[in-house]
C-alpha cells in the first residue's frame, strides 16, 4: 500500500507532463484492458514526468471521466454528448491524440476559425490534463499542489527562483512581513 | 484607496485642462476619429474559474522580460497576503504581471486574478501621450518606445487600470515599464506570450480577440451557473485585448466595474491629430504636467523657474 500511495501522489501531476501512451488498437474497452500505469512525460521540462497510476484511477472513477466519448461508454461531458453519444469507441484513446500539445500555435489557431463551433474551445494537452485532474482532485480531496504530483526539475527551479531565501529586509516589496 | 481616487480626479482635472488648452489652439486640426483598434488583433481570455494561483505566469514573465530577481521565489504564496499602501499587489517596474487572491464569501475557495496591461483597443495611454511613445500594433499589443518617452507620466494617469509605471533608476531617462504582450520576442512572430504558455490550467487562452469573445460566450452558455453573464473587457473602455470571465461579480475580485464603456479619452481623441502642434507648445505643457504631478516637483520647478528669471533679469 505504501508504494501505491506514493505512486498516487506522484501520479496526479497533469501539468507539464505528456501524452498518455495507451496500447494502440484496443477494440473492446473495459477497465481490464487498461494499462496499470502510464508515464506522462511528453511535456516534462519544468517538472519531472508523472507516473500516473491508471489502475488506481480505474477503481476510483469511470473511463468517461477522462476519455469522454472515446472508450465507447456513456458520455458524461455535455459538450461531447451533443454529437458523440453514439460514436462508439475511437481507435486511439490517448489524450494527446485529440488535445493539441501546441495549443496556441498559429497553425492550430487558424483551424479554430472553422465553423464547427463546439470544438473552438478544446483545451490543449497541458490544459486538458490539469483542468481534468485538478478539477476532480479539488472536488474529491485529491492532491492539488504542483509538487504533489510532479517534483520540479532544475529548469523549473531556475524559472521559479527557488534559490531565493526570503528575508524581510530584501527586495522591492518593502512592506514584506 | 482614497489616495488613488483623489489622484485620479486630480489627474482628470489635469487632462481636461490640458485638453481645453490644446483644443483652443487647435480649432483647425482634423479630428482623429479613425482609430478604432484592429479587428484582427489577438487577445487573451482570462478565466478566473480556472486559475489556481500557481504564479507560473509571473515566473515566466519575469524571465521572458529579463526583469529583476524577485524578493521572494515564485513558489512563495505568502505574497497573496501582502498589502502595500492598503492595496493588494500591483504591477510595477519589476513585475509586469501579478496574481492576487480574493476571498469571496459565497465561495468555499479563494479566487485568483492575474493583472497586466489589458492592451486596450483604443488605449488611453496612447491617446494621452504627447510624444507618441505608444503604438497599438495590428497584432493587438500596446507597445512603447522608451527612447522618445519624456517621463511626463501622463499615461500613468490616463490608464484606467493603473498599469504603466516608471523606472527611475536613471534620473535623466525615466522609462515606461509595462507588459508588452511579449511583442518583441513572441507576438510579432505569431507566438503566444510567455505567461500564457506557462499556465498549466489554460486559465489564459490566447487567440484572435473576436474568437475569444465567441469562446467566452460559449463557456457562459454551456455551463449555466458557472459564470456571471459578462465578459469583462469586451466593452469596457472601448474594448480590451485581454478579457476576463468570472464566477462572481467582477467588483468582488478587484475589477473596476465603473469604467466607462467608451474609450477613456474618446472626447479628446483629437489628441492624436494634435501631436505635431503639441510638440510646439510642449515645453509649456510639460511644465504644467509636472506642476500637477507632484507637489515636491512643483516646488522644485518653481524654484528653478525663479532662478531662471533671476538669471534673465
Ligand atoms: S491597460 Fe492602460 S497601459 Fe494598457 S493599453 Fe490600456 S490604457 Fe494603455
Ligand atoms: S504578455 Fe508577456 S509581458 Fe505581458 S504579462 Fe504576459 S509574459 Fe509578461
Ligand atoms: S499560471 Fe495560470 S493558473 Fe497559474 S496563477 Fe497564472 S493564470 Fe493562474
Amino acid at each position: 500500500m505504501q508504494t501505491r500511495k506514493k505512486i498516487l501522489r506522484t501520479a496526479l501531476a497533469l501539468a507539464i507532463g505528456g501524452v498518455l501512451t495507451t496500447p494502440a488498437q484496443v477494440w473492446t474497452m473495459d477497465a481490464d484492458d487498461a494499462p496499470e500505469s502510464v508515464t506522462i512525460d511528453s511535456l516534462a521540462t519544468l517538472y519531472v514526468p508523472v507516473e500516473f497510476d491508471h489502475a488506481l484511477h480505474v477503481e476510483i472513477t469511470s473511463c468517461e471521466q477522462c476519455h469522454h466519448h472515446t472508450t465507447g461508454g456513456e458520455v458524461t461531458d455535455k459538450n461531447c454528448a451533443r454529437c458523440h453519444t453514439t460514436s462508439g469507441e475511437a481507435d486511439v484513446v490517448s489524450c494527446g491524440e485529440c488535445h493539441e500539445s501546441d495549443r496556441f500555435h498559429e497553425k492550430y489557431l487558424k483551424t479554430l476559425e472553422a465553423p464547427e463551433l463546439y470544438h473552438i474551445d478544446k483545451p490543449g494537452l497541458k490544459g486538458a490534463y490539469h483542468l481534468n485532474c485538478v478539477g476532480c482532485h479539488q472536488e474529491t480531496g485529491g492532491p492539488t499542489g504542483c509538487q504533489d504530483c510532479h517534483t520540479m526539475t532544475e529548469a523549473g527551479e531556475k524559472l521559479f527562483d527557488t534559490h531565493i531565501k526570503h528575508s524581510p529586509a530584501k527586495g522591492h516589496s518593502a512592506t514584506g512581513h | 484607496m482614497k489616495k488613488t481616487v483623489s489622484r485620479r480626479n486630480f489627474l482628470k482635472g489635469g487632462l481636461a485642462g490640458t485638453a481645453a488648452v490644446a483644443v483652443l489652439k487647435n480649432k483647425e486640426s482634423q479630428a482623429a476619429h479613425d482609430f478604432e483598434g484592429y479587428p484582427e488583433g489577438m487577445g487573451v481570455l482570462v478565466d478566473l474559474t480556472r486559475c489556481v494561483g500557481c504564479r507560473s505566469c509571473e515566473a515566466a514573465c519575469n524571465k521572458e522580460q529579463g526583469l529583476p530577481e524577485p524578493a521572494k521565489p515564485f513558489t512563495d504564496y505568502s505574497v497573496f497576503d501582502e498589502i502595500h499602501h492598503g492595496q493588494k499587489r500591483r504591477t510595477d517596474e519589476t513585475a509586469y504581471t501579478v496574481v492576487n487572491q480574493y476571498d469571496v464569501p459565497e465561495l468555499d475557495h479563494p479566487l485568483f486574478r492575474k493583472i497586466q496591461c489589458n492592451h486596450c483597443q483604443e488605449p488611453a495611454c496612447l491617446t494621452s501621450c504627447f510624444v507618441n511613445a505608444y503604438t497599438k500594433t495590428p497584432e493587438g499589443a500596446v507597445i512603447y518606445n522608451s527612447k522618445v518617452c519624456v517621463g511626463c507620466r501622463t499615461c500613468m494617469i490616463a490608464c484606467p487600470f493603473y498599469i504603466p509605471t516608471f523606472k527611475y533608476s536613471s534620473a535623466f531617462n525615466p522609462r515606461i515599464m509595462k507588459c508588452i504582450f511579449c511583442y518583441d520576442t513572441r507576438l510579432k512572430d505569431g507566438k503566444p506570450p510567455a505567461c500564457v504558455e506557462a499556465c498549466p490550467q489554460e486559465a489564459l487562452t490566447f487567440g484572435k480577440r473576436t474568437d475569444l469573445i465567441d469562446m467566452g460566450r460559449q463557456r457562459i452558455r454551456n455551463t449555466p451557473g458557472k459564470y456571471v453573464d459578462h465578459i469583462y473587457g469586451e466593452k469596457e473602455v472601448g474594448g480590451t485585448a485581454w478579457m476576463y470571465l468570472s464566477s462572481v461579480s467582477f467588483d468582488k475580485v478587484g475589477f473596476d466595474t465603473h469604467v466607462p464603456k467608451e474609450p477613456i479619452l474618446n472626447s479628446v481623441k483629437d489628441f492624436l491629430a494634435m501631436v505635431p502642434m503639441v510638440l510646439t507648445i510642449w515645453p509649456g505643457l510639460f511644465v504644467g504636467f509636472h506642476l500637477l504631478a507632484t507637489r515636491k516637483e512643483n516646488i522644485k520647478k518653481q524654484e528653478q523657474e525663479n532662478d531662471e528669471k533671476e538669471e534673465q533679469a
